[in-house]
């Protein structure tokens, strides 16, 4: 175990994990209560789009993903504002041009695009350092500004209209959790890729969600069990040579499963009662 | 005395269509106005321009002394997102967070007064449970005890006996009745039956407003404002006659 935890991908993997896991633990409750899995979803596949644009100029793919899903959650968070009913509508061809746009630069630009498999399935054990660090300053940020923001984000995910009742400013906190949305996200493409960036932002608060009703300790919970999930996805991707971002989504559903089960066996949970944040009784 | 709030001719709509037409009204210390009025009578929007939730098209709302920023509001339950992992405790809490104050942590102060609002609603024992395990009625109680942490001087309630039951219904009326003692209370409702005893003031609303003293309202009143015929009998409501609906009963 020391010899592989003493090579430098290894060691830039097991960082990338921990912090991805930190992320998903901080943002994804927000984005489940607030029922923001969709937008996520659009905004992990418009990352496609500032890929393409990144290797056509020849510049680090990170960065353009960054800065299109900025500008995409900017565009989505303003739409959200002047026309809450078609949102969807607004987001699904956001979602769609972004891709489009993605492949078109990537049909440009001459030559072998060898990170591109990379980005769209994810592969932790590739992450060169430079990113790393480039994701402790988003995870810095990202948790950072929960901490300081965190009882405007609640207000707003609870109950939007008291919020604005109560002055608070709803639509800049709304803008804000948009904007940390889509830093969330970038972190997390470089662990499972734009594909598959809705699961790890999903099943850690999903199985947490089994275990507690209480959104701090749900916040807590999804870092570890992102941290668990990342890090076994991890192993398994390294000793048997399985893609790394789908084993750590499937090792995600089968603990979400086992949890699920566990939970059935024992009662908790009485028919007809919703899932997810919210739909278990209080615990006990 | 001196209205703590004062409407003057707003006038608000959606799109380009005016929900709200010429609506002025006066609010009085421990004034109990009840609204009531069709669906998309514009009820709820009135309630959403007083709390700044939405900005008027036209016109004026003062708010006398420190008014503006002490007004309680109870939403109508369906409208907050019920999902959300929370206990009772802390979510009675997010009724002290404001424009203010929402980046620094809850003080202890928050905390005593929430305790103290929870048990005088009779939810101190339900403190720790979360809220999608709570009644129509322990929820309704609920979202009053979040209005009343801050301490309002001016209360309002959007519908708030919809989701209840008789008995939660005379709790909640006794509720209010206390609570009018030291605030103004106005309520939003299509059915006035519970409030017989209570309101002081009643408020016809179909875009335009139409306001009396506490007294009866003849069929023809009531039938101008929802437009078809109305079964005055079924509101339960103590009757005097109202003569018509000129500029003379519109209040300042």
């Amino acid at each position: 175990m020391s010899t592989i935890l003493s090579y430098e991908f290894m060691q830039n993997a097991i960082l990338v994990g921990i912090m991805a896991s930190i992320v998903c633990g901080v943002i994804g409750p927000f984005i489940v209560t607030r029922r923001m899995v969709f937008i996520s979803g659009g905004l992990s596949h418009t990352a496609f789009g500032g890929l393409g644009i990144a290797y056509w100029l020849g510049i680090r793919p990170l960065i353009g993903a960054t800065a299109f899903v900025l500008a995409a959650a900017v565009l989505i968070g303003r739409q959200e504002e002047k026309n809450m009913s078609r949102n969807d509508l607004f987001i699904g061809i956001l979602w769609a041009v972004g891709v489009a746009i993605g492949i078109v630069f990537i049909h440009m630009t001459p030559g072998y695009a060898p990170d591109l498999m990379t980005f769209l399935f994810g592969n932790i054990l590739t992450v060169p350092r430079a990113d790393v660090i480039i994701t402790l300053f988003l995870v810095l940020i990202v948790s950072g500004a929960v901490m300081i923001f965190y009882n405007g984000f609640v207000a707003v995910a609870l109950d939007e209209e008291y919020a604005r009742a109560r002055r608070l400013p709803v639509a800049a906190l709304k803008m804000g959790l948009m904007i940390l949305t889509a830093l969330s996200i970038v972190t997390l493409i470089q662990v499972v890729g734009i594909l598959l960036v809705i699961a790890l932002l999903t099943i850690p608060v999903a199985i947490a969600s089994e275990l507690s009703m209480n959104f701090r300790r749900i916040m807590l919970l999804s870092i570890l069990c992102g941290i668990l999930i990342c890090l076994s996805g991890l192993m398994v991707s390294y000793f048997i040579e399985f893609p790394s971002g789908a084993s750590i989504i499937l090792i995600g559903g089968l603990l979400l499963g086992a949890v699920k089960l566990t939970e059935h066996l024992r009662g908790r949970r009485p028919a007809g009662r919703p899932e997810g944040p919210g739909g278990r009784r209080k615990e006990t | 005395m001196e209205n703590l709030i004062a409407i003057e001719h707003l006038t608000y709509g959606y799109e380009e269509r005016p929900v709200l037409e010429d609506i002025s009204l006066g609010i009085a210390p421990r004034d109990f106005i009840l609204v009531i009025g069709p669906n998309g009578g514009g009820k709820t929007t009135l309630l959403k321009l007083i709390l700044g939730i939405l900005a008027p098209w036209s016109g004026t709302i003062r708010f006398h002394g420190e008014t503006g920023g002490r007004l309680g509001y109870v939403p109508q339950s369906a409208r907050f997102n019920r999902t959300f992992p929370i206990s009772v405790f802390d979510m009675v809490l997010t009724g002290c967070i404001r424009a203010d104050n929402y980046l620094k942590r809850h003080t202890r102060e928050d905390e005593e007064k929430t305790g103290v609002i929870l048990e005088k609603l009779a939810l101190y024992g339900k403190r720790n449970d979360n809220i999608t395990d709570l009644s129509g009625g322990q929820l309704q109680r609920v979202l009053i005890a979040r209005s009343l942490v801050s301490e309002p001087l001016a209360l309002f309630l959007d519908e708030p006996t919809t989701a209840m039951d008789a008995t939660s219904q005379t709790d909640l009326l006794d509720l209010l009745t206390e609570l009018q003692e030291r605030m103004s209370i106005m309520v939003v409702t299509h059915d006035p039956t519970p409030y017989a005893q209570a309101y002081r003031h009643i408020a016809c609303l179909n875009t335009r407003l139409y306001f009396h003293e506490r007294g009866e309202l003849d069929s023809a009143t009531l039938e101008r404002v929802y437009g078809c015929p109305v079964e005055i009998l079924g509101h339960g409501i103590p009757h005097t006659l109202l003569a018509t609906h000129g500029e003379e009963e519109k209040r300042p």
